[in-house]
């Protein structure tokens, strides 16, 4: 099985201040690997420098083998990298339609990204009904389903996923779990998901690293991890 | 009432202009969140580039493309070499530079051009069937232009993906990077556009006020008049401000004031609005769920 993202002693800064100090991950092709830690570990910033906005970074990233940390962000997503950022970056004024155009603003194929319109509307009928409807007026986990299909209408191979269950419903949270299984084994689009939600995060994914101030300190299969006596004390409280 | 009509009607083709000029304050407002002091002075440049292309012999509408297209570049250029270093700097930074190009484009001006006055052609001959007691046959074609021009804004913005990008961008830097889209081109851009809709105010302006360095002085006044009475963020609402600017002006300087306070017309204006409704009359309400 090979690896569609390797990150090699990743040092991310804010300013001068560090975040990141020598994080190594993989993210196998295919899979769904979960980032899990607690409250300001790095896990957001990981993503952010996969990415690279907001964030000095030094360190190697490569995606599909080639080198991408010193590309700009729109280079990376033009190569198949998708984020669906903390907040769920709602284009709060526009409209359900115009967010998803947006999503595609990177592809030139007309016809596809209509299919893609019926394909993610397939997944979330719910944006459908509300098209037309200001996007900022939509509820919590509307806009996170909002935040995954704009994503997806970059057709990405990569898919980074910020706390996708975040503020929302526990009820809405496993629609969208179960939505992000279906998407990933139906299309095969890798995944990076990042989550507080461990025992959530650790049932979806295959691999999972757990990350402490800026270092991974575990990482191995997710059912090996589910039953690590010190994961769960900490993180499952069981 | 056949001469309140006329004034009415002239101040309408004169809101065509601060129409423009308020239109590019928005734009620019809308892709960089700042006002841009030096906008009138940008317009006054081009006019007279489109006067040296025609005193090159090209015909009118030609020179009127070139300097559409010369401005763009000129506005463009800007943003990127001037504007950019200074994106996160404090406001006042930027009030400061845009002010500074302002005196920067006046003197430029004096300096290759000369301060002394040039009258400057307009393309709608006197005699058109279109002209009336009412309204002259420039006074049409101001307004016919103007319409133009914000019909085609409209379309850019609405209905393409560069102008979606660009309103998005506008909103959502952070996201747009995320979709794959270069903010820093779409203020580019925007600041390219508002060059673009600031000259054709200027060449409509010109054969009126006349063709010199300072011509856009009263103007951008009455632009900036036209964008807080709309909502400086809301581009329709910067149009139908320059409108009714144009004939508030023209209205009270023939019947209350008199020609000589017409220009305290606009400050009026300008304080009025931002004591009462500082986001203006059809300014931005964002409505959003947390």
């Amino acid at each position: 099985m090979t690896d569609i993202l390797e990150i090699r002693d990743l040092h991310a800064f804010y300013g001068a201040s560090p975040v990141l100090k020598g994080l190594n991950l993989n993210v196998r092709e295919s899979g769904i690997t979960a980032l899990l830690g607690a409250n300001g570990a790095g896990k957001t910033t990981t993503l952010r420098a996969t990415c690279n906005v907001m964030v000095r970074v030094t360190g190697e990233i490569r995606f599909l083998g080639t080198r991408i940390d010193d590309h700009p962000t729109e280079q990376i997503i033009r190569l198949g990298v998708a984020h669906v950022p903390d907040g769920r970056g709602t284009f709060t004024d526009l409209t359900v339609d115009e967010n998803l155009r947006l999503g595609a603003y990177t592809r030139k194929d007309k016809a596809g990204i209509k299919a893609d319109f019926e394909r993610v509307y397939g997944y979330f009928p719910r944006l459908r009904e509300r098209r037309k409807q200001q996007a900022g007026t939509m509820s919590g986990g509307e806009q996170q389903m909002l935040a995954i299909s704009r994503a997806l209408m970059s057709r990405p191979k990569l898919l980074l996923l910020d706390e996708p269950s975040f503020g929302l419903a526990p009820l809405v949270v496993r629609e969208i779990f179960s939505i992000l299984r279906t998407i990933n084994q139906r299309e095969m689009v890798s995944m990076l998901l990042v989550e507080q939600n461990v025992s959530l995060a650790l049932n979806l994914a295959d691999q999972a690293y757990l990350i402490d101030t800026g270092q991974i300190v575990k990482h191995g299969p997710a059912s090996v991890l589910q039953s690590d006596a010190a994961i769960r004390r900490v993180y499952l409280g069981y | 009432m056949q001469e309140f009509l006329h004034q009415f009607l002239s101040g309408l083709a004169n809101g065509g202009i601060y129409a423009g000029v308020g239109l590019a304050l928005v734009m620019v407002y809308n892709s960089t969140r700042r006002i841009n002091f030096a906008q009138g002075e940008m317009a006054m440049f081009s006019t007279y580039l489109a006067w040296s292309t025609m005193n090159f012999g090209f015909s009118y509408w030609v020179a009127f493309l070139m300097t559409l297209v010369g401005s763009f570049a000129i506005g463009a250029t800007i943003q990127r070499t001037i504007m950019r270093p200074v994106t996160n700097a404090p406001v006042f930074s930027v009030i400061v530079v845009s002010t500074a190009l302002l005196v920067i484009f006046n003197s430029l001006a004096g300096w290759i051009f000369g301060y002394t006055i040039k009258s400057f052609p307009s393309p709608f001959p006197t005699d058109a069937w279109y002209s009336s007691v009412y309204m002259s046959a420039h006074e049409v074609g101001m307004v016919i232009i103007t319409a133009g021009m914000l019909a085609l804004m409209f379309i850019f913005f609405r209905f393409t993906k560069h102008g979606l990008a660009m309103r998005a961008a506008a909103q959502n830097p952070a996201s747009s990077r995320l979709v794959g889209i270069r903010v820093g081109w779409m203020s580019a851009c925007g600041w390219g556009l508002a060059a673009m809709t600031g000259a054709v105010a200027g060449l409509m302006a010109a054969p009126i006020v006349f063709l010199e360095p300072n011509m856009m002085n009263g103007i951008l006044l009455y632009g900036f008049a036209a964008a807080l009475i709309g909502g400086i963020d809301n581009p329709w609402g910067a149009a139908a401000g320059g409108f009714i600017v144009g004939v508030l002006e023209n209205l009270a300087g023939a019947y209350v004031v008199g020609t000589e306070l017409k220009l305290s017309i606009a400050l009026a204006i300008i304080i009025g609005v931002l004591v009462v409704k500082p986001s203006g009359l059809f300014g931005h309400r964002t409505i959003s769920r947390v």
